[in-house]
């Protein structure tokens, strides 16, 4: 499944150019909150797009007041970059599908909402809930753009856009549509806030995947979609590619609501159902985009399944979350992005923020810049509460 | 590629899970603006200490689930997907309460962690052990329709034999009060059972948990199959609707071949209902009709009620009275279609038929 566009918007750029930038500039995105009125507004650091609601409505085109969710403004600038850097002009060319993702959808507006409607029920403006749901995001891109061949949204937690992305593939070999486009999208919630640190794993000093000291994650807030296009219509159009969805693979830990089993079982079946998708062997991966929130049950579980996955010869590996936080249901397509940028730039983006090997693996992530670096296939982890774990594998073209 | 329907449970404002009587003598309502399912005894299919940890739609959802297992005789599936328009809405609404109540302090998180939408799914898996495929679609009323069309389609790519798919949504106070001010629902409480009657606009509220073993291969247990299903967004007008439904109907010659049965959407709403009745006076003219929505109320993921209903007509051979729309069929019923749309924005058809 070839790549033809991509699109981004998170807390290290408005799109890909600036997302690029950033990575090959070490500059992280966690900062002080300032979006949300939070009563941890202090304390929490959080990985925030840095551009108001209204400021995101004018760069979607919309009209000034338009009552879009956060999460939709985020969704329509990260998917017209990808329709637009695919060059796609007349979207009925092809018959066209749009997979969506997403954790808490409108939730942003439902806060609004709700705290009038829990006080009173004939109180608080419609116009802020009826973009809750997860579908309501999908149909506004959707309308926006004209798509209307196949549409669905995935909700799979933390998994959410890595599955949009490997149905998108798989719409697309069914023959289902030509075209997808995938991806997904989270803003910043004071219902995702309190979640996680109701669950006392959110880092107060801003999140450090595999290290021996991560003490949490960090949310973040963005938006990602690739174009995937079936070879016979790239071959067709002569469109330029990004790279290719070689391998993808769906498992389940089936070992705890929120937390991963000690030994990773749910990743290891993800990424070796993965690289046989692929028809891969373990030395065939360049780089591992590896999920790494920075909880310790996350990376210790992950970093095992990893180092039993490539026993001794474990790819160089590193987690971007200390650039953008977790961007919940949008990191797979995040992370996705950050791949195809890593096979473009021939590097591996650094974990920035690691410190000191985790006592329990062999292995370390890359922790500065490489560069020069032959990148071919990089594989993607997306782990989810729930236990719903996905790999994505992309490649070269 | 076709899919063999092997096993189903469901949990509605009807007799469904235990099927006593069900559908030949229905469950009627009166005076009522929305309807909530029959819930069954869990402690046969859920640890009652697990169930006590969860809401009232993880219970129903994972207790269909394990009942529709245990009819198809299957174990561990190969696959678990679910499709939910709204999700675990009560703790959705109850967690976002703790923060204001609590002034975003010392939270309880069950709440939260049971507020995803891939709880109900997550929450199989984890009881049966089940390592395999796991997915779970959020789109209105593509929701249900998102699963069953993965489903077909790993069955296809040969990735499994034997898929759980299930439709879930619950009705709550709050969403109905919401929804009530949207004009979803009938301001005067009606009977059930006389929905189509009513008129004006707006319908009643449901809810209901629906679990299927779709699988590549036929068995003693296999009621009926699944031939195509199909989705459509925001139809320019009625003439879209008839041609995409007349596309999805015919046969390899592109002629329309009738199916025995349509099983309408019909919900009561004049507005909505238009399009259903316009159809029976133009394609579905001479094709007898059924409807459903009086028995388990208008949600998200109601087709997956309908889908049970016309897995059980094929097995039976007969069309129940109370579900009798338009007509009556006469000879065998090989072939249904299931049609309905949501708000006139997300449109589905399903074809089921005989094996």
């Amino acid at each position: 499944m070839l790549i033809t566009g991509a699109g981004i918007i998170s807390s290290i750029g408005l799109n890909y150019k600036e997302n690029a930038a950033s990575l090959l500039s070490q500059v992280s995105g966690i900062g002080k909150m300032t979006g949300l009125d939070s009563f941890y507004r202090d304390q929490l650091p959080v990985a925030e797009v840095r551009a108001t609601n209204d400021e995101l409505r004018e760069m979607a085109m919309l009209k000034p007041g338009s009552a879009y969710s956060r999460t939709t403004l985020l969704g329509l600038i990260a998917a017209r970059e990808a329709l637009d850097d695919a060059g796609i002009e007349n979207i009925s060319e092809s018959s066209t599908g749009l997979v969506s993702a997403s954790t808490v959808g409108g939730m942003d507006r439902t806060e609004k909402f709700f705290r009038k409607f829990m006080k009173d029920n004939s109180h608080g403006r419609l116009k802020d809930v009826v973009t809750h749901d997860m579908g309501d995001s999908t149909e506004k891109i959707a309308r926006t753009f004209g798509i209307s061949d196949y549409i669905t949204t995935i909700s799979t937690a933390c998994s959410s856009s890595a599955n949009a992305i490997l149905l998108g593939a798989r719409l697309i070999e069914n023959g289902i549509v030509d075209r997808v486009l995938a991806g997904g999208v989270d803003a910043l919630t004071l219902f995702t806030i309190n979640g996680f640190n109701s669950l006392l794993i959110l880092d107060k000093n801003g999140c450090k995947p595999f290290d021996n000291e991560r003490n949490g994650l960090t949310l973040g807030e963005g938006s990602a979609f690739l174009v995937l296009e079936a070879e016979r219509v790239v071959k067709m159009t002569g469109r330029k590619t990004r790279g290719e969805v070689i391998g993808y693979g769906n498992a389940c830990d089936a070992f705890h609501q929120t937390a991963s089993s000690p030994e990773g079982n749910g990743a290891f079946l993800s990424m070796s159902k993965a690289l046989e998708k692929a028809r891969f062997s373990a030395g065939d991966i360049d780089y591992i985009n590896a999920h790494g929130t920075g909880t310790k049950n996350n990376d210790l579980s992950e970093g095992k399944a990893v180092e039993r996955l490539f026993a001794g010869k474990v790819p160089p590996y590193s987690s971007t979350k200390a650039f953008t936080g977790h961007t919940l249901g949008a990191a797979g397509a995040v992370e996705a992005v950050f791949s195809l940028m890593a096979i473009e730039n021939q590097c591996i983006w650094p974990n920035l923020r690691f410190g000191n090997k985790m006592t329990e693996l062999e292995s370390e992530p890359v922790s500065v810049l490489k560069t020069g670096i032959p990148i071919t296939n990089v594989l993607s982890n997306s782990f989810g509460f729930g236990g719903n774990n996905t790999s994505l594998i992309f490649s070269k073209c | 590629m076709k899919a063999f329907i092997n096993g189903q449970s469901v949990i509605s404002p009807q007799n469904t899970f235990t099927e006593e009587r069900f559908p030949d003598v229905p469950v009627s309502y009166t005076g009522i603006r929305s309807l909530r399912c029959i819930e069954p005894q869990y402690s046969e299919f859920i640890d009652p200490m697990a169930a006590r940890r969860m809401s009232r739609i993880i219970k129903m959802g994972v207790c269909s689930a394990m009942k529709c297992l245990r009819n198809a005789g299957i174990k561990n599936p190969d696959a678990i997907i679910t499709g939910t328009g709204l999700g675990c809405i009560e703790d959705t609404t109850r967690f976002l309460a703790s923060i204001y109540n609590n002034n975003e302090q010392l939270l309880n998180p069950t709440p939260f962690i049971q507020s995803t939408h891939n709880t109900v799914g997550a929450s199989i898996a984890l009881i049966l052990k089940c390592n395999n495929y796991n997915n779970t679609y959020v789109h209105r009323g593509f929701s249900f329709e998102s699963a069953l069309t993965d489903a077909l389609m790993l069955l296809g790519e040969g990735e499994a034999d034997n898929i759980l798919v299930g439709g879930l949504d619950e009705m709550t106070p709050e969403l109905f009060a919401i929804t009530d001010r949207l004009g979803f629902w009938k301001k005067e409480p009606v009977d059930n059972l006389s929905l189509k009657n009513y008129t004006g606009n707006g319908t009643i509220g449901g809810e209901g948990t629906a679990f299927f073993i779709l699988s590549r291969n036929k068995n003693e247990k296999t009621t009926a199959c699944i031939r195509s299903v199909n989705t459509f967004f925001n139809p320019a007008g009625i003439e879209e609707v008839e041609s995409k439904l007349s596309k999805i109907l015919a046969g390899d010659d592109e002629t329309f071949i009738k199916p025995d049965l349509v099983l309408l959407g019909l919900n009561g709403d004049a507005g909505g209902d238009e399009i259903y009745e316009n159809l029976n006076k133009s394609i579905f003219k001479d094709i007898p009709s059924a409807y459903y929505k009086h028995l388990c109320g208008e949600y998200d993921t109601s087709v997956s009620f309908a889908m049970a209903l016309a897995a059980g007509i094929i097995r039976g051979q007969r069309v129940p009275g109370i579900l009798s729309l338009k007509g009556s069929v006469t000879g065998a019923i090989n072939k249904i279609l299931i049609y309905n749309h949501l708000r006139n924005i997300n449109h589905s058809a399903i074809v089921v038929t005989s094996c």
